[in-house]
């Protein structure tokens, strides 16, 4: 789960709504709650439910470049409406009440480079379509014919990238079809994923273009109320294995922690998993940025037989934004090997 | 030891309270006019700074566009997703019925800059309130006061936004003003994203402003203020006179204790040190006095200068005062200083006094030597000169009038002294002789009052005369310029062509009045489109042209400039400017300008059309019969659905640059005039303290038979006299300054040489009140001598003083 | 009678006993008189009165047949300028004024102004040399025979000297002393001489003493 809505809710950057603007844990009153029921249809569902309160398209890659050096790289776009408007029925211009955030950013064996873009909904600065499927915010977009094929580009003020992605398997739905639960108390999300891209591209960094080539992976998730009030942070992780499958696990932090995961095989077929079947281990912990953040974690679902060590390519992958968090590549090594991605939030200074 | 050294010194002054107080006023006085003028121009430049913090005008880089026109927001979309991070923003003003305007700013705090927002009072921001339904209204109070009633977003304190401004969220701005889809600039962040499309591409009609370029307000009102610091300046010297007056003589008539004290074995440096202490400390109470008396000026002052900022600038300042620190500590450290300055001689001469020097005072002794003023005021005069001639700058025109004046003091007594002999030597009845004689004694003591009274009544006259000599030539100007009977703004183009059409019907000439900011050999000015009638040929008057200037003009061959840019450019007739892209013109007439300090360019409509074809004309002046102005403005109102604001008629727009100007020099007759209370508060503390010291030289006089009575006439007579004296050369002194305001300062402050008028009534009336202040300042010291006790004045004969 | 006090008594305000208790004296041209007296005895207050300088609370005092009593202080002053010359031991001279014309004043006030008279006083005082002078510049004894000439110029039926020479040397006193009595004695004015030194006061041919505000 790299759920940001935290991030999202409070990226205004009026200082006095800083602390006061309600978190997630706050009650939502007249946006619509996910539900069970709920039958996800695409590509319909790859576009934005402005009825729900917050809602993200999230992209991480790990990337090679020609001489085998390793890279990540992040594609965010975060909705989140003031209020909820009807499908169809959206307010144009300024008094739209939906807000969109990106978050870019690229990884290297020794550096980390961020970039934040902000806009208001409804005057057209950013936007999502569902088909022929376009995410944009400003210059940055994920576009395609559908979501198998899109073009992903992104820039700062240091760097930029431009990379296609190509589905090589389906999309993949989290939690019991798509109903992704987060609490014991019963908060939850509709979250399905594109686990199989393949990348190539280039990326622009201070140094030059760096042709790279490898896998990605694509999050979609909505929701109006996402954590219960006691949790305040998760560690998220997507694996994906040398053999072709894929995991993804969760912790929600809180008074008791809540933990979630998804067995995907290599040819997709999800096992989700409830709280308790997956454990996450902190094994070394590195100051980043006054936090103490663990770096390097001991995984295991034994259900699935894994057992693995994950180890962040760099604890520079520190996402300095609007409300900062930690978003890196991860190396995988134990019962299974492969790349990944690690997400913390919540650490306090 | 220390106390009783301390006992014995402030033992003086508790037998001379009149000493003290003239002290501790005069600094007083000097200091409030000081530090009432800096809390102007503190408040003022916090105003600038709040201005620049708000709307991040210092800052930031911004886009506008060439043709002075709105950005569509199409184009700022278009520029997002071309990958420039810039904000929108849009400026108008509401204005409220009968009050001054208010300035609204819309931004998106979104995409604006970090800290270009606005810090409400309390934790009153909540970004769903702000973005959507009626939105929120950040200001000043006063400012969210004077908000018109159809403003419903909720209004929200926050101190730190610019006077007079309050800003909202765009989207509630544009609806507010009636602008939809508008955006006036974009401000780039300070790092841009690494790729980005040429602006040329996506946004031609567009130029990027640097910077600093556009955060010309402080630059711009700099000389109003340098004007100002000027003014304060010149009241601190006038009280500095008087303080300088108090101490010598204090010292003075200590002269005999001090001797004792020493005598008694009291240490010099010691003495020194209590008597310097003693001094600090009178600064400290009179520096205080003087703070809060400053406040009083400013706070009284202050609506004046910001009405007169306002108009000639565009300058919002707050019309309230704040206690800022920068004003009340310069004024409390220039008291000190100043009285460090006034004081040190006196120490000096105390430590170089002789143990058993004569315990006489020596009223002689207080005077610089004649010979050596006199080279002083001639080597300042010439400094003068020579500023005149040769010096450029701003600055240089400050210190040239500084010059002049300090010369033009320095020169007085010397000056007197010589008037004096010669009408001594003239005289011929003893009573005559010894009436110069003594005038001529009492010279040393009375020359610093008579400074200060010079330096106030030649500021009075010059300043009087560049006040009066403008405020002709203003008028005048405005006769010339406002000749439509009718000025009327179009809010759309339906409403311009209605506008336009009017020229079949009632009216002689519709005149549409286009401009656009821009650059002209590297300065800013404006750029204005001007329809070839008669209206502009038989009014503008020319300072230069070529022979049939209007004919080469409306034939598109060639273009009038404005003074200001004549100066500032240093552009001459006939030279080829730049106007617009592949558009070069000679100069080919240039006129004056005195409405505002900026630039400007006039060329022919249709030039300017072809050059700058997206600005449509809004704004018209109307020629018809003056009579039928109402029924016009009714009609417009009623076919055309003008608004009524959206009319100004001759009369009250000619009412309106009045008024600006009448406030502009507002602020500088009242500090003008405080100046001259000023000076005529040291003649009276002057001949107060002359009066102890006199009476060894009235006792002769008085027991060789004249009545006290006429001596104290004699007094009298003698105070107009030397006030007239004084007077008489403050005259030339004060044109002299004139001609330095209107040929060097105006010139360099606001781009414009103005020809002077002389107002002799207005100088024979200063004088009389200057005779009149001096005849006030010798009443009282005349009436105590009238009225002394024959036993006090045969005292002087008996023991020794 | 050139000077007639009858009964004449003055007390200064705030002082606690009066400094002159029904004083009488009478005084005829060209008659000379020493007053003598210690500090404080009311000699000085006495001339003051005599010379129209100062009013007295009671008594009478007439001046060349003019009562004093009630009259205005410019009528008072008129008679400064014309009838009596004084003579105080210090500051007599104006400051502002060179010693010629400081000589010229009182005559020139008085309308008796004659340059040649002037010019003999002058020099027979030993002034000639310092005409240009002011007063500041000249020694103690100088300033002093400058207003003796001043005095005698006006040719003043009364002169009214208050110790003129308490501020001099003994030597310089005497030569001063002697030249006012010999030059007073050739005008035939009255002479009231304030003085505390007997030695002095036995030069001239009358003398009175005051004692505590009375004449004895």
């Amino acid at each position: 789960m790299n759920a940001k809505a935290l991030l999202l809710c409070i990226f205004l950057p009026l200082q006095a709504a800083a602390q006061g603007f309600a978190g997630l844990g706050t009650t939502p009153q007249d946006f619509t709650q996910p539900n069970p029921e709920t039958v996800l249809r695409f590509p319909q569902d790859h576009g934005a439910h402005p009825d729900f309160r917050i809602e993200w398209w999230y992209v991480t890659a790990n990337l090679t470049g020609p001489d085998g050096t390793p890279y990540g790289l992040q594609w965010t776009l975060f909705r989140s409406a003031l209020a909820p408007e009807r499908k169809g029925q959206e307010h144009q211009g300024w008094q739209s009440p939906q807000l969109w955030m990106g978050h870019a950013a690229v990884t290297t064996p020794n550096a980390h480079y961020v970039a934040e873009r902000r806009a208001r909904g409804g005057i057209g600065q950013a936007g999502v379509r569902a088909a022929p499927f376009e995410a944009w915010i400003d210059d940055w977009q994920m576009r395609g014919p559908d979501l198998d094929r899109v073009q992903l580009a992104a820039s700062g003020t240091d760097f930029a990238y431009q990379v296609t992605l190509q589905a090589t398997g389906p999309l993949v739905l989290q939690g019991t079809k798509g109903y992704s639960v987060k609490s014991a108390a019963g908060q939850a999300s509709h979250y399905y994923s594109q686990p199989f891209y393949t990348v190539s591209g280039q990326l622009t960094l201070p140094e030059g273009p760096v042709p790279v080539t490898g896998t990605a992976w694509l999050d979609r998730e909505w929701s109006s109320q996402l954590l219960a009030a006691d949790q305040s942070g998760w560690d998220w992780f997507s694996l994906s294995f040398d053999d072709g499958a894929r995991m993804m696990g969760f912790v929600l932090r809180g008074t008791q922690d809540f933990t979630a995961a998804t067995w995907i095989a290599p040819d997709g077929t999800p096992t989700p998993f409830p709280d308790g079947a997956f454990m996450a281990t902190p094994l070394d912990r590195q100051q980043v940025a006054g936090r103490d953040l663990p770096l390097t974690w001991r995984l295991r679902l034994p259900a699935k037989g894994v057992d693995v060590t994950i180890k962040a390519l760099t604890p520079k992958a520190w996402m300095d934004v609007s409300v900062p968090y930690w978003e890196g590549p991860v190396t995988v090594s134990g019962s299974h090997a492969g790349v990944g991605y690690l997400e913390m939030t919540g650490y306090a200074p | 030891m220390n106390r009783a050294i301390w006992a014995a010194l402030i033992g003086h002054w508790r037998r001379n309270p009149l000493q003290w107080i003239t002290l501790v006023a005069g600094l007083a006085l000097g200091t409030a006019l000081w530090a009432g003028v800096q809390a102007i121009n503190a408040e003022a430049r916090a105003s600038y700074a709040a201005a620049a913090a708000t709307l991040g005008e210092t800052r930031f880089a911004m886009l506008r566009p060439t043709s002075g026109d709105a950005i569509a927001q199409d184009t700022y979309i278009a520029l997002r997703r071309a990958g420039w991070d810039v904000s929108p923003l849009i400026e108008g003003r509401l204005r409220p019925s009968k009050e001054s305007p208010v300035r609204l700013i819309g931004i998106d705090p979104l995409t604006a800059p970090m800290g270009l927002l606005p810090t409400p009072e309390g934790a009153q921001a909540e970004p769903t309130a702000f973005l959507t339904g009626p939105g929120q209204v950040f200001g000043p109070p006063d400012a969210l006061d004077r908000l018109p009633a159809t403003v419903t977003a909720a209004r929200i304190a926050a101190p730190d936004v610019a006077p007079n401004t309050v800003i909202t969220d765009i989207g509630v701005a544009q609806r507010l003003l009636g602008r939809a889809g508008k955006i006036d600039r974009l401000l780039l962040a300070p790092d841009q994203p690494l790729t980005r499309r040429p602006l040329a591409e996506i946004a031609p009609g567009l130029e990027l402003i640097p910077p600093q370029e556009s955060a010309d307000m402080a630059r711009l009102t700099d000389s109003f203020h340098l004007n100002l610091t000027a003014f304060g300046l010149l009241s601190f010297a006038v009280g500095l006179f008087i303080v300088h007056g108090a101490i010598g003589l204090a010292f003075e008539q200590r002269r005999a204790m001090l001797r004792n004290l020493r005598a008694l074995g009291v240490p010099l440096p010691r003495l020194l040190a209590l008597m310097a202490l003693e001094l600090a400390a009178f600064a400290l109470i009179a520096g205080a006095i003087g703070v809060a008396l400053g406040y009083g000026v400013a706070a009284a002052l202050l609506p004046d200068v910001a009405a007169s900022l306002r108009g000639l600038y565009g300058a919002e300042v707050s019309g309230s005062l704040a206690l800022r620190p920068a004003w009340w500590l310069s004024g409390l450290a220039l008291a000190l200083g100043g009285t460090a300055l006034a004081g040190a001689g006196a120490l000096w001469s105390l430590a170089r006094m002789p143990l058993l020097a004569s315990a006489q005072p020596q009223a002689r002794a207080r005077a610089l030597r004649p010979a050596l003023q006199a080279a002083l005021a001639l080597g300042l005069l010439g400094l003068a000169w020579a500023l005149a001639l040769w010096g450029t700058g701003l600055r240089a025109g400050f210190v040239m009038l500084g010059a002049l004046l300090l010369g033009g003091a320095l020169a007085l007594p010397p000056l007197l002294g010589v008037v004096l002999r010669l009408s001594q030597a003239r005289a011929k009845g003893p009573v005559a002789q010894w009436f110069w004689a003594d005038s001529r004694q009492q010279l040393p003591g009375l020359s610093l009052a008579l400074m200060a009274l010079l330096l106030a009544m030649a500021a009075n006259v010059g300043v009087s005369t560049m006040v009066s000599s403008f405020r002709l030539t203003f008028t005048g100007f405005l006769d010339q310029r406002l000749a439509a009977e009718l000025y009327v703004t179009a809010a759309d183009a339906r409403q311009a062509a209605a506008i336009e059409a009017l020229a079949d019907g009632p009216v002689r000439a519709v005149l549409p009045l286009m401009s656009v900011d821009t650059k002209i050999a590297g300065q800013p000015a404006t750029l204005h489109g001007l329809r070839d009638d008669p209206t502009y040929r038989d009014n503008w008057r020319f300072l230069q042209s070529i022979p049939n200037a209007w004919d080469a003009f409306a034939k598109g061959e060639g273009v009038l400039i404005n003074e200001q840019l004549y100066r500032r450019a240093a552009l001459q007739l006939g030279d080829v400017i730049p106007l617009a892209q592949g558009l070069r013109l000679p100069i080919v007439g240039i006129y004056g300008d005195y409405g505002n300090p900026v630039g400007q360019v006039s060329l022919s409509e249709s030039l300017f059309q072809k050059s700058f074809p997206q600005v449509a004309p809004r704004r018209f002046g109307l020629r018809l019969a003056p009579d039928q102005v109402p029924a016009l403005q009714e009609e417009l109102t009623q076919k055309i659905g003008l608004a009524e604001n959206a009319m100004i008629d001759q009369a009250a727009l000619k009412a309106l640059s009045r008024s600006v100007f009448e406030r502009t020099f507002a602020v500088t007759t009242a500090l003008n005039l405080l100046t001259l209370a000023v000076a005529g508060f040291a003649m009276l503390m002057s001949l107060l303290t002359l009066a102890a010291m006199r009476l060894p030289q009235l006792a002769p006089v008085w027991a060789l038979g004249l009545t006290r009575r006429r001596l104290a006439l004699l007094d009298l007579a003698r105070a107009l006299v030397l006030a007239a004296l004084t007077g008489a050369l403050a005259l030339p002194l004060g044109l002299a300054l004139a001609w330095a305001l209107l040929a060097v300062v105006n010139v360099e402050a606001f781009g414009w040489r103005l020809p002077m008028f002389l107002f002799p009534a207005d100088y024979a009336r200063l004088n009389l009140l200057a005779l009149a202040a001096a005849a006030l300042a010798a009443l009282w010291p005349a009436l105590q001598l009238a009225r002394l006790p024959p036993a006090q004045l045969l005292g002087v004969f008996r023991n020794e003083r | 009678m050139l000077l007639d006090l009858q009964g004449v008594e003055k007390t200064y305000p705030g002082a606690d006993a009066p400094v002159l208790r029904g004083v009488s004296l009478r005084l005829a041209a060209g008659d000379m008189l020493a007053l003598t007296g210690e500090s404080g005895s009311g000699k000085s207050t006495l001339l003051h009165l005599a010379g129209g300088l100062d009013t007295a609370d009671a008594g009478r005092v007439a001046l060349a047949g003019t009562d004093l009593t009630g009259l205005s202080d410019a009528a008072r002053a008129g008679l400064r300028r014309t009838t009596v010359g004084v003579i105080f031991q210090q500051f007599n001279l104006i400051p502002s004024l060179d010693v010629a014309a400081n000589i010229a004043f009182q005559a020139r006030l008085a309308g008796r102004h004659d340059p040649d008279k002037t010019a003999a006083l002058a020099a027979r005082l030993g002034l000639s040399a310092h005409l240009r002078k002011y007063p500041e510049q000249l020694s103690g004894g100088q300033q002093q025979r400058v207003a003796i000439a001043r005095t005698l110029a006006a040719a003043p039926q009364l002169v009214l000297a208050d110790e003129p020479t308490g501020n001099l040397d003994e030597s310089t006193a005497d030569g001063v002393f002697d030249l006012l009595c010999d030059l007073v004695a050739e005008t035939g004015a009255g002479l009231v001489l304030v003085t505390h030194s007997t030695r002095l006061a036995a030069k001239l041919p009358r003398r009175a003493h005051l004692h505590a505000g009375v004449l004895t």
